[in-house]
């Protein structure tokens, strides 16, 4: 099924007997049961106001145009959506309701928010086939419930995207990373804190393999000062990546670039940043060997590790946060276990939105 | 406005109610005297009042649990009650209802720099949220003008914003988590310290649902470093068409102040009456903030002002310190207070498309003279959330009417741009009734499914948001 017009997609729905597997470009989020309905057909840039900063525009259209049409005014995502498909072998095209339906947000997540928090409002089709409008295309908007938070990150499991409106950002005049070398976890992991716990304006904090990232942005003086005075704050052999070299360190950190290609099976941990090393530690202590990269201040660990090691990374973590299965063991839940309380929530919301359970099943876990 | 007809069968069972509760709560918190219960008839929509069947005052979350399990079990509806600030009628009961107040939950639970977040007890005031972190350097960002006295347990339910939100984002994006109680009395842990949630995005849900889907009695929230220092400089313009340029000017410029506020004519005029901040005589007035170093300061206020002289402002007037900083937002902070010396006013709450700020305060103006009011206008321009303060005269028959009738115009005309009814003071009963304006039947339908399971015997709050004629199967139900 490929709709062209939101009316066609709610028809479709309304006569589908049997699941769909709703698909954007393909390019991340498991992969479900189903008859694909792909969005591709809703596209386009409905709406774009530099000046008011908010663009709509049709779920299925490309994240590359949205990106295309908003550099062409210096502006931008701020959530920095990343492009895993190098990581998850996946090939296609990225679109902007596959942004939205995963809330996939990236290194300035710490500093501007999520995808969630850029989300000003939406239509959607629910499992019944009744078309949904909630929200806007203003900034500030407290009319009715919130279902344009609940939609994001929903995994299409609520209903499918056919328009979503963004709140955009200018891009600033400059940005420098500095680089530190030959940090231990520990140090890096107090490296990132002590950087978002100053008043510089992080927008950018991740630490892999001994090396610590800290990024500022901002007008030209503002950047230079706020660089040094991070710099000065935390002890360390630093040295200072500028503009393109900057934003291509972030582009890497933002990708999860170095884990793609690697076998085995790929975690995505968010917890507690004062706990990022809970899961590493435990995994050592049973001798497992394993990589890790923390992103968002060590808010946010993704770990590649043998297949196998899911309940372990699952218990190490307990309380502290929550792991995700991306790629591999396929025997373990995509998802983390949640309490009896959220789970009856979530099901009672699935029953309400798409009472025959036709919608993405199983992406709730 | 419409107020349901409160249910007999639950007032004529008040002493048997109110004997459940004292049974299962302390013996302080649960009043029916009426001498005392007058307190809690309203909230700052003050126009509209009910004295409720009772109020209960419970101290932790288990207690909480306990006073809901006991409505839900008598089909007893529940009014959650933070500060009552609310400006939308949100904390007003009706006669067959408990108030669940929240204001002796104020203790904070867990303060943790390292990971910068705060867990309190949903009762505590916004700025004392701040107050017990700044010492540490720290300050909780949304703040709204109400925060010495109103709750985070409101200010979850009604998405608040505030002067700053501009840089910082409303409630909504501070919330890493709560502790909320279903009407059923099941403790739900939702969020917590971390960034993002697994499965669907309950904690998004439940912030700006207006206590119809639980009582929150614990919040998670980020809090933020301090920056270095901040700056205002205030604008004179010569209409309000050219203030309304330059603040799209100053967005598009990609600079990010933390906060532009406006101010017309008739704001200006009275504040300056009240407050004597010393404002220019001017048509419109712009307040705009920026932080960081002094160095940092002067370069973004550079920038600022180069493109405000392009917009030939009649006054431009930098912050040279902090009593010139307090000076320039005396005014703008004492603006309500100000109206409120000379009239008895409506405070709206609209946001639109910034882009369309010169068209929609003209076309107020015109709505302003059919009805033959006057409205003052002053709210957050960055974000285009507009708050229209019509003047009328309480006393005088039919005036409030009038004043209820273009307010509702005004919020139509919001929409009709592009925008909203309600920005950060939410529906309540006050705008109830326009949810329509907005919103098809099939956009309230969803919305009213995502209460059907927090809340199936619609208890909590009920007639509020929407509108009563599409609540009421539910209602009876
Ligand atoms: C002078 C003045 C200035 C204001 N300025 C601003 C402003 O700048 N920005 C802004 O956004 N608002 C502003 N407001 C509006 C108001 O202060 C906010 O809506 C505030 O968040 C209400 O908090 P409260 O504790 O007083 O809540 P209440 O008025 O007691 O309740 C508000 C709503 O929240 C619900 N509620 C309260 N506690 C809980 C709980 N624990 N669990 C579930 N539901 C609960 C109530 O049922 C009700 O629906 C202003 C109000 C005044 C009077």
């Amino acid at each position: 099924m490929r709709p062209c017009t939101e009316a066609e997609l709610a028809e479709a729905i309304r006569a589908a007997t049997a699941p769909v597997a709703v698909r954007g470009g393909g390019t991340r989020g498991q992969a479900v049961a189903g008859a694909v309905l792909e969005t591709g057909g809703l596209s386009g840039v409905r709406l774009y106001e530099p000046g008011a900063l908010t663009l709509v525009a049709g779920a299925g259209t490309p994240l590359a145009e949205v990106q295309a049409v908003l550099a062409a005014e210096r502006q931008r995502l701020a959530f920095e959506p990343p492009d895993l498909r190098a990581l998850l072998g996946r090939t296609g095209v990225s679109t902007l309701g596959g942004v939205a339906a995963e809330n996939a947000s990236g290194p300035r997540r710490v500093q501007a928010g999520a995808a969630r928090d850029a989300m000003l409002g939406l239509r959607c089709v629910d499992g019944t086939g009744a078309v949904i409008a909630n929200g806007g295309r203003v900034m500030k908007n407290v009319t009715g419930y919130d279902l344009v938070k609940l939609l994001a990150g929903s995994r299409g499991s609520l209903g499918v995207l056919t328009e979503v409106a963004f709140k955009v950002q200018a891009v600033p005049e400059a940005e420098t990373t500095l680089v530190g070398e030959g940090f231990s976890p520990e140090a890096g992991l107090a490296a990132l804190r002590s950087a978002l716990g100053s008043p510089f304006d992080v927008s950018g904090a991740a630490y892999a393999g001994g090396q610590v990232l800290i990024r500022v942005e901002g007008m030209a003086g503002s950047v230079a000062y706020r660089a040094g005075q991070v710099r000065a704050r935390i002890a360390g052999d630093w040295r200072l990546a500028e503009a393109a070299e900057s934003a291509a360190i972030w582009q890497g950190v933002r990708d999860v670039a170095a884990f793609a290609g690697k076998p085995g099976a790929l975690w995505r941990i968010s917890c507690v940043p004062g706990e990022a090393l809970a899961v590493p530690q435990a995994l050592a202590a049973a001798r497992v060997p394993h990589e890790a990269l923390w992103d968002w201040g060590g808010g946010l660990l993704w770990l590649a590790c043998p297949e196998g090691q899911g309940a372990l990374i699952r218990s190490a973590l307990g309380a502290r946060g929550h792991a995700t299965r991306l790629r591999g063991e396929e025997s373990s839940p995509v998802l983390p276990p949640v309490s009896p309380e959220v789970a009856a929530l979530q099901a009672g919301l699935k029953a309400q939105f798409d009472p025959r359970g036709i919608l993405n099943p199983g992406s709730l876990g | 406005m419409d107020v349901p007809v409160p249910d007999a069968a639950i007032l004529s069972r008040k002493p048997a109610i109110v004997a459940r509760l004292r049974a299962v709560l302390p013996r302080d918190a649960v009043i029916d005297d009426p001498a005392e219960t007058r307190a809690y008839e309203c909230d700052a929509l003050s126009a509209y009042r009910m004295q409720p069947l009772a109020v209960v005052l419970p101290r932790t979350t288990a207690e909480v649990a306990a006073a809901l399990r006991v409505c839900w079990e008598e089909g007893v509806p529940v009014v959650p009650r933070g500060a009552g600030t609310s400006l939308a009628g949100g904390s007003m009961p009706t006669a067959d209802a408990v108030v669940l107040g929240i204001a002796r939950m104020n203790g904070v639970l867990e303060t943790d720099y390292d990971n910068r977040f705060i867990r309190v007890q949903a009762g505590r005031t916004n700025l004392s949220v701040t107050g017990a972190v700044e010492a540490e350097g720290f300050f909780y960002a949304p703040d709204p003008s109400s925060q010495l006295a109103c709750a985070i347990g409101g200010n979850i339910a009604m998405n608040s914003g505030g002067a700053h939100c501009l840089k910082y984002g409303v409630t909504t994006n501070n919330l890493l988590g709560v502790t909320l109680v279903k009407m059923d009395g099941t403790v739900v842990e939702i969020g917590g310290p971390w960034m993002d949630a697994p499965g669907l995005d309950l904690l998004g849900v439940v912030c700006g649902s207006e206590g119809q889907l639980g009582v929150v009695t614990e919040a998670t929230l980020r809090i933020l470093p301090k920056p270095e220092g901040a700056r205002p400089v205030l604008m004179g313009f010569s209409s309000n068409e050219v203030a309304g340029a330059c603040v799209a000017d100053i967005i598009k410029a990609g600079l990010l102040p933390v906060a532009i506020e406006f101010m017309d004519r008739p704001c200006i005029r009275a504040c300056e009456a009240f407050a004597k901040a010393g404002y220019p005589d001017c048509e419109a007035l712009l307040i705009v903030e920026v932080e960081g170093s002094p160095a940092e300061i002067d370069e973004q206020l550079a920038a600022i002002t180069a493109i405000a002289r392009r917009h030939d402002p009649v006054a431009l007037e930098q912050a040279t310190d902090e009593a010139h900083a307090k000076r320039i937002w005396l005014g703008r902070k004492s603006a309500f207070g100000a109206m409120g010396q000379i009239n008895d006013y409506m405070c709206l709450d609209g946001t639109i498309p910034v882009s369309t700020l010169p068209q929609v305060l003209r076309r107020i103006g015109e709505l302003a003279a059919d009805f033959g009011l006057e409205v003052a206008n002053v709210f957050h321009a960055g974000d285009g959330n507009m708050h229209p303060l019509i003047l009328y005269n309480a006393n005088k028959p039919g005036d409030q009417e009038r004043c209820e009738a273009l307010g509702a115009e005004i919020l139509k005309l919001c929409v009709e741009v592009g925008g909203c009814l309600t920005g950060e003071h939410g529906v309540g009963i006050e705008k109830r009734d326009l949810m329509g304006v907005q919103y098809r039947p099939a956009d309230l339908e969803a919305q009213m499914r995502v209460k059907d399971v927090f809340d199936p015997k619609w208890l909590l709050n009920p007639a509020k948001v929407f509108p009563l004629a599409v609540s009421a199967g539910r209602r009876a139900g």
